[in-house]
C-alpha cells in the first residue's frame, strides 16, 4: 500500500481524489436524463399549471403534504387498480420541484383529480375526521379562512418560465386576470382563459364565491392532478423504456 | 507539502488592522443585507429572517469588538493563538450545542410520533401540523444534532491528529455560529411554511446560500489545520471528514439550484423538474445518508474507538480499501429510492446494483472498527462507553445489510412507501449515528473539562440499555407496520378485488404506532439521562460508585 502515500501526504491530492471518486456515479446516472429523449414520454394534454393551480401547488408544498402523500403510481397491479394508470414522467415535467413523495401515510394523490367533489374536499380539509372517522390527517381549517395572495403571481409564472416551463408572454401578462377568472364561470375572461389553459376547470372551488381563498387554490390544484394526459391516445409500446 | 509552523511570527500591526477591518466590514455588510430584507421582504418569513440576520450580525459585531479590544490590551493574544495550544473552547461550545439540538430534535420526533397516534395533537394550526413539524424533526436531528456533532468532533480530531491548533482566529467561530444560524433560519422557516419540499434539503434558496458560505469556510478551516500539521501523514479519520465536507458541498450546491421569485422573497422554483429533479434529489438524499450520516461518523469511529480502547486501528490496509470503495460506490445508490417510478429502468438497475455492492465496504468498515478491540474485548464489559460505540457498529452493520436488501426492486415493491423505510432509517440513525455520537461525547466531556472520568458510569449503563430497548421497540414496530401495510395494500379477495381500502391499512397501524412512540420516548429519556450525567461531570467531582473494572487500575 505504498502507492497510497501520495494521498496521505498531500492533502490536495486527497481532495482531488475524493472529488473524482464521488463525481463519476452522479455524472453517469443523472446527466443522460437531460439528453436522452426517451426519458420523458410523448403524450398529449400536459400543460403548465394555471395561476390558481400553481398557487394551490405552492400551498401543497408549504404545508408539507408531500411528507405523507406520494404522487407516483407504480406499474404494479394493485396500485393501478387502486389509484389509476401508472404515472408517466411526462406528467411531472413542469413540476418544479417534483412531488413524487417517499411515504404513504395517506393515499397516493397522483390521480386524485375528479375523484372527490369540491364539497368533499372542503369538509375533509376543514376536519378530516368528519368525513373519514379513522383518518389521522391534520385539519386545515385555516385555509378556507385565508384569502390567497396573488399580487405577485405573474412573478411566479416568470420564475417558472426561467426554469423551463413554457408560459407565454400573454400568460404572464394575464396572470392575475386568469387567477380570478378560474374561480368565476360568469366572468368575461372565461374564453380567453380557456384558450390559454385548455380543459382547465372553472368554478368556485371552496363554496365561498365572495372570496378567493387558499382553499380555492388548493382544491383547484388537487382537482387537476392526474387529469391532464389523454390515455386514449397513449401508446404504451412506443414509450417503453 | 506540509508546513511546519512551529514558530508563529506575530503579524504586523498593519496586517492585524487590515484583518480586523475586513472582518468588521463583512459583519456590516451582513447587517445591511439583513436590514434590507427585514424592511423590504416581500413575505413575512423573509422579514423575520432579515430581522434574525440583523440580530446575529449585531451579536457577532459585539463579540468581535470585545475580542479585538482584548488584543489591544494584551497584544500577545493577537498572534492568532499559534502559541496557545489547541482551540478547545470551540469544541466545548460544540458539545453543549450538540446536546441541546439532540434534545430539541428528538423531542420534536416524539411529538410527531404522538401526532400519528393522536391526530388531535396537530392542533390544526399551520405551525403545529405534522407536515411542517416533520421536516423540523428530520433537520433538527440530522443537521442540527448530527451536523454539530460532526463539526465539533472534526475540530477536535483534526487538531489532535495534526498536532496543530485549529486554523484561523475568528474563522472557526464564524463556521460554528454561522452553522447554528443556518439551523435557526431553517427551523423557523419550516414553522412559517417556507420549504423547497425536497426531503432533507428543505431550506429555501437564501438559507442555502448562507450554508454554502459557512461550508466553504468550514473546508478552509479544516484544510488549513491539515496544512499546519506536524505529522507527515493525514490520519484516516481526517480522510473521512474531508470526504464528508467536500461531497456534502457538491451535493448541496447541485441539488439546491433554484430560481427565486424575487430577491426579496423566500420562494424559489427548483431548476430541475419532474424526473430529473427526482433523481437529483435522491442522489442528494441518499448521499446525505452516505456522506453526512456515514462518512462523517466513520471519521468519529476511526478516532474515538481506537483512542478509547487504547488499541491501534485493526487494519490500515482495510481502512484504505474501506475509504475509497465506500465513497466511490455510495454516490451511485440514489436511484433505489425511485424503483418502479417514472425514472428510466436503466437508472434504477444501476442504483440497485451499486446499492448491493455497497454492502461490502460498509461491512469492511464495521469490521475494521469492531476488530480494533482485538485483545481488549473485556472493555465491552467494563467500559459502557466502548460498549455504546461497538453496539453503534452493530446497528450500522445491521442497517447496511438491510439497506441493500431493500434496494432490490422486488423487495422495494413491498417496502417502498411504507414504515419499513422509517424503521430502516431509525435503526441507522438512532443505533449508528446516535450511539457513536453519544460515545464520542462521553469521551470528550471528561477530556475537555479536565475530569478523570465521567460523573457516573452506571448512568451511562442505564442510558445504554434504555436507548437500546427504545431502538428495538422502534424498529420492530416499524418492520411490523411496514410489512403489514405493504401486504395489505396488495391483498386481493377470492373474487379478484382489492381486499382493503386505504383507511383500513391506516387503522392497522394503531398499535405499532403506539409501540414506536414508546420506543421514541425511551430513547429520548436516555438523552436526558446523558445530559444530566455530562452536566454533573463538567461541574463536579465523580459520583462515588464502584468502577466496573475487573482489576483496579494500577496506581498512577
Amino acid at each position: 500500500m505504498n502507492w497510497h502515500k501520495i494521498f496521505e501526504r498531500h492533502s490536495m491530492v486527497l481532495v482531488a481524489g475524493i472529488l473524482v471518486a464521488v463525481s463519476i456515479g452522479g455524472i453517469i446516472e443523472i446527466a443522460p436524463l437531460f439528453y436522452l429523449e426517451s426519458t420523458i414520454e410523448e403524450v398529449e394534454g400536459v400543460r403548465p399549471y394555471t395561476p390558481l393551480e400553481l398557487a394551490g401547488r405552492n400551498i401543497y408544498v408549504r404545508e408539507g403534504c408531500y411528507v405523507c402523500h406520494s404522487q407516483m403510481i407504480r406499474p404494479l397491479r394493485d396500485e393501478v387498480e387502486r389509484y389509476g394508470h401508472y404515472s408517466l414522467a411526462a406528467e411531472s415535467m413542469y413540476d418544479h420541484p417534483f412531488q413524487w413523495g417517499s411515504r404513504r401515510i395517506g393515499p397516493d394523490l397522483a390521480r386524485v383529480g375528479g375523484k372527490y367533489s369540491d364539497d368533499w374536499h372542503q369538509d375533509h380539509m376543514t376536519d378530516p375526521r368528519a368525513v373519514v372517522p379513522e383518518s389521522i390527517m391534520p385539519g386545515y381549517p385555516f385555509l378556507g379562512a385565508r384569502e390567497v395572495r396573488y399580487d405577485d403571481i405573474a412573478d411566479h409564472l416568470f420564475a417558472n418560465r426561467m426554469v423551463g416551463v413554457p408560459y407565454s408572454d400573454e400568460m404572464i401578462t394575464a396572470a392575475m386576470i386568469d387567477f380570478r377568472a378560474q374561480t368565476n364561470p360568469d366572468s368575461d375572461d372565461y374564453d380567453a382563459f380557456l384558450d390559454r389553459y385548455p380543459n382547465a376547470q372553472v368554478r368556485d372551488f371552496d363554496g365561498d364565491p365572495e372570496r378567493i381563498t387558499e382553499l380555492d387554490a388548493l382544491i383547484a390544484y388537487l382537482q387537476v392532478l392526474g387529469t391532464m394526459v389523454d390515455f386514449d391516445g397513449y401508446d404504451v409500446e412506443e414509450n417503453r423504456r | 507539502m506540509n508546513h511546519s509552523s512551529n514558530a508563529a511570527s506575530a503579524p504586523s500591526d498593519a496586517n492585524l488592522m487590515l484583518r480586523i477591518g475586513l472582518t468588521l466590514v463583512c459583519v456590516l455588510v451582513f447587517a445591511i443585507i439583513g436590514l434590507i430584507l427585514a424592511d423590504n421582504g416581500t413575505d413575512f418569513t423573509m422579514r423575520v429572517h432579515g430581522t434574525i440576520f440583523v440580530f446575529a450580525a449585531g451579536a457577532a459585531g459585539i463579540a468581535l469588538l470585545s475580542r479585538y479590544g482584548n488584543y489591544f490590551q494584551n497584544p500577545a493574544a493577537a498572534v492568532g493563538g499559534a502559541a496557545k495550544g489547541y482551540n478547545l473552547s470551540i469544541v466545548k461550545a460544540g458539545v453543549i450545542m450538540s446536546m441541546f439540538w439532540g434534545l430539541v430534535g428528538m423531542t420534536v420526533g416524539v411529538v410527531i410520533a404522538s401526532q400519528l397516534s393522536f391526530p388531535e395533537l396537530n392542533l390544526h394550526l399551520p405551525w403545529t401540523n405534522f407536515g411542517r413539524l416533520r421536516p423540523l424533526h428530520t433537520s433538527a436531528v440530522i443537521f442540527a444534532f448530527g451536523g454539530t456533532v460532526l463539526m465539533t468532533t472534526s475540530f477536535y480530531v483534526v487538531q489532535r491528529t495534526c498536532h496543530a491548533r485549529l486554523f484561523g482566529d475568528v474563522l472557526p467561530w464564524f463556521v460554528f455560529w454561522g452553522y447554528q444560524l443556518f439551523i435557526v433560519l431553517a427551523a423557523t422557516g419550516y414553522l412559517l411554511g417556507v420549504t423547497q419540499s425536497k426531503e432533507y434539503a428543505e431550506p429555501e434558496w437564501y438559507v442555502d446560500i448562507w450554508l454554502t458560505l459557512v461550508w466553504v469556510a468550514y473546508l478552509i478551516v479544516f484544510l488549513g489545520t491539515i496544512w499546519k500539521r506536524k505529522e507527515p501523514h493525514v490520519y484516516v479519520a481526517n480522510w473521512f471528514y474531508l470526504a464528508f465536507i467536500v461531497t456534502v458541498a457538491m451535493l448541496h450546491i447541485v441539488n439546491n439550484l433554484a430560481m427565486p421569485v424575487s430577491l426579496l422573497g423566500s420562494k424559489s422554483y427548483s431548476l430541475f423538474a419532474g424526473v430529473q429533479d427526482a433523481l437529483t434529489q435522491w442522489w442528494y438524499g441518499h448521499n446525505a445518508v452516505g456522506f453526512f450520516l456515514t462518512a462523517g461518523f466513520l471519521g468519529i469511529m476511526y478516532y474515538f474507538i481506537p483512542k478509547r480502547a487504547e488499541r491501534p486501528i485493526y487494519s490500515y490496509r482495510l481502512s484504505i480499501v474501506h475509504f475509497w470503495s465506500l465513497i466511490f460506490i455510495y454516490i451511485w445508490a440514489g436511484p433505489h429510492h425511485l424503483h418502479y417510478t417514472a425514472l428510466p429502468q436503466w437508472a434504477q438497475t444501476l442504483g440497485m446494483t451499486f446499492s448491493i455492492m455497497l454492502w461490502m465496504p460498509s461491512w469492511g468498515g464495521a469490521i475494521n472498527g469492531v476488530m480494533t478491540l482485538s485483545g481488549a474485548w473485556d472493555k465491552i464489559r467494563t467500559d459502557p462507553v466502548i460498549r455504546m460505540m461497538i453496539v453503534a457498529l452493530a446497528f450500522y452493520t445491521m442497517s447496511t445489510f438491510e439497506g441493500p436488501v431493500m434496494a432490490i426492486r422486488e423487495v422495494n415493491a413491498l417496502s417502498h412507501y411504507t414504515d419499513w423505510n422509517i424503521g430502516h432509517v431509525h435503526s441507522g440513525t438512532l443505533g449508528w449515528v446516535g450511539f457513536i455520537s453519544f460515545g464520542a461525547i462521553y469521551c470528550l466531556v471528561p477530556w475537555l473539562w479536565g475530569k478523570k472520568e465521567l460523573y457516573s458510569n452506571k448512568l451511562v449503563e442505564f442510558h445504554f440499555w434504555i436507548a437500546t430497548i427504545g431502538i428495538v421497540l422502534y424498529i420492530t414496530s416499524m418492520w411490523f407496520a411496514g410489512i403489514m401495510q405493504g401486504l395489505m395494500w396488495r391483498a386481493y379477495t377470492d373474487f379478484g378485488f382489492l381486499q382493503f381500502s386505504f383507511i383500513e391499512t391506516t387503522e392497522a397501524m394503531t398499535i405499532p404506532y403506539l409501540i414506536r412512540l414508546l420506543g421514541g420516548i425511551l430513547y429520548l429519556s436516555g438523552v436526558f439521562v446523558m445530559t444530566y450525567n455530562l452536566w454533573m461531570t463538567a461541574r463536579g467531582p465523580q459520583n462515588a460508585e464502584t468502577p466496573y473494572r475487573a482489576i483496579p487500575a494500577a496506581a498512577e
